[in-house]
């Protein structure tokens, strides 16, 4: 993969808002953003209840995303272009989960809402009418999602990316700052991980630093190329992005992304923590 | 704006004593003529300058965070508008009101 099959400009987009094929997605944690104005045409998916099983703690099954797509008017063969909000946290988690259930031609919009917003680009109300589809999807690629036994055996043994705030990295924060802190979880991080916050991958207006800068962000510690790779976070969206950075525009090999991240880990019994700023031993 | 609390956003529903909360209004001018700024991004940055959350404020310009103690700065992108650092020191169990000025 590479940046010019991954990514478009927010320019881009504006272009093709109306081009047959192209169908835009916003997906954001604040699931209420798309009500109060979106990109023209741009249809919504709610990743608490469109993309989660609603009793089970796991992602909607393979018969559940097809119909959700068909309903949506989404086609097999449509260049699915996503963005939202929180520099893109939740529309790189959609790519991500479109990339899990085999979606050929996905994109991210450099920069996301923020981006769309601060340019000053129009957002409306109207809600777009898309004719039903019969979407197939594909079994989930588990070649990009870890589960906790890949992560327990990774540790001291692949690149484990942890991409939450230092302090959350730390155990000084048990959540990104603007969530209550409230968990029940054990704070810290997974020994050996390395903390690369997912926000040094981004400039201040959400779009993703050039190619060099990305590269020399991960040699910097010490990531190694020959070894398979875990991104992790706190639910799973933020290593989404550091996911889409690693494999879709570095075009790294073989890269994890770990969506029960430090909810599922810090809740685990008898495995590893390591508290502070360093990584810590196996 | 109709229906904003003076002071500040409620923090019903918080338990206060458990956070460490900073909390404000962005505003377009000064005094009187200021008024609220809806759709700003206000972001978190810890004691080494490294990014810790970001929001957009509401309709009425406010944000809040869930913070842990210690110094913290809010840096605010608005359209149309240059950057605005704020330092702002904050503690669990009090809230830490801004107002910021673009």
């Amino acid at each position: 993969m590479s940046r010019e099959n991954s990514l478009v400009s927010a320019q881009w987009a504006e272009d093709n808002i109306d081009t047959p094929g192209v169908v835009i997605i916003e997906v954001d944690e604040d699931t209420t953003a798309y009500d109060k104005g979106h990109i023209k045409g741009a249809i919504k998916l709610d990743w608490t209840t469109d993309l989660q099983d609603q009793v089970r703690r796991d992602f909607v099954n393979k018969e559940q995303f097809e119909a959700l797509l068909s309903s949506r008017g989404v086609s097999n063969d449509d260049t699915v272009v996503l963005y939202g909000g929180n520099n893109n946290w939740f529309a790189a988690y959609a790519y991500w989960y479109f990339k899990l259930y085999g979606h050929q031609d996905v994109k991210l919009i450099d920069g996301g809402r923020k981006k769309w917003e601060l340019d000053s680009r129009e957002l409306t109300d109207e809600l777009p009418e898309r004719p039903t589809t019969t979407y197939v999807a594909q079994e989930q690629d588990r070649t990009i999602r870890a589960f906790r036994d890949d992560v327990v055996a990774a540790i001291g043994t692949q690149n484990l990316v942890d991409v939450r705030s230092p302090d959350e990295y730390a155990g000084r924060l048990l959540a990104p700052a603007h969530l209550p802190q409230e968990q029940s979880q054990r704070a810290g991080h997974i020994p050996t991980s390395v903390n690369v916050p997912w926000s040094k991958n981004a400039n201040d207006d959400g779009t993703f630093k050039s190619d060099a800068d990305l590269q020399a962000l991960y040699e910097e510690v010490g990531f190694d190329e020959s070894k398979d790779t875990i991104a992790l976070c706190r639910i799973g969206e933020r290593s989404s992005l550091t996911w889409f950075v690693l494999q879709e525009i570095l075009g790294k090999k073989n890269v994890k992304n770990y969506d029960g991240s430090w909810t599922e880990y810090g809740s685990l019994v008898g495995v590893p923590i390591a508290l502070g700023d360093e990584p810590g031993d196996a | 704006m109709c229906g904003a609390k003076v002071g500040g956003l409620s923090v019903e529903g918080i338990n206060t004593t458990k956070e460490a909360v900073i909390q404000g209004q962005v505003l377009r001018g000064t005094g009187d003529d200021a008024t609220p700024v809806a759709g700003a991004y206000v972001r978190l940055l810890d004691k080494s300058g490294e990014f810790t959350a970001e929001v957009p404020t509401s309709a009425t310009g406010h944000f809040r965070f869930f913070a842990g103690d210690g110094q913290w700065t809010l840096r605010t992108l608005a359209p149309k508008a240059d950057p605005v650092d704020r330092v702002v020191q904050a503690q669990t169990g009090s809230v830490a009101e801004v107002q910021i000025s673009i």
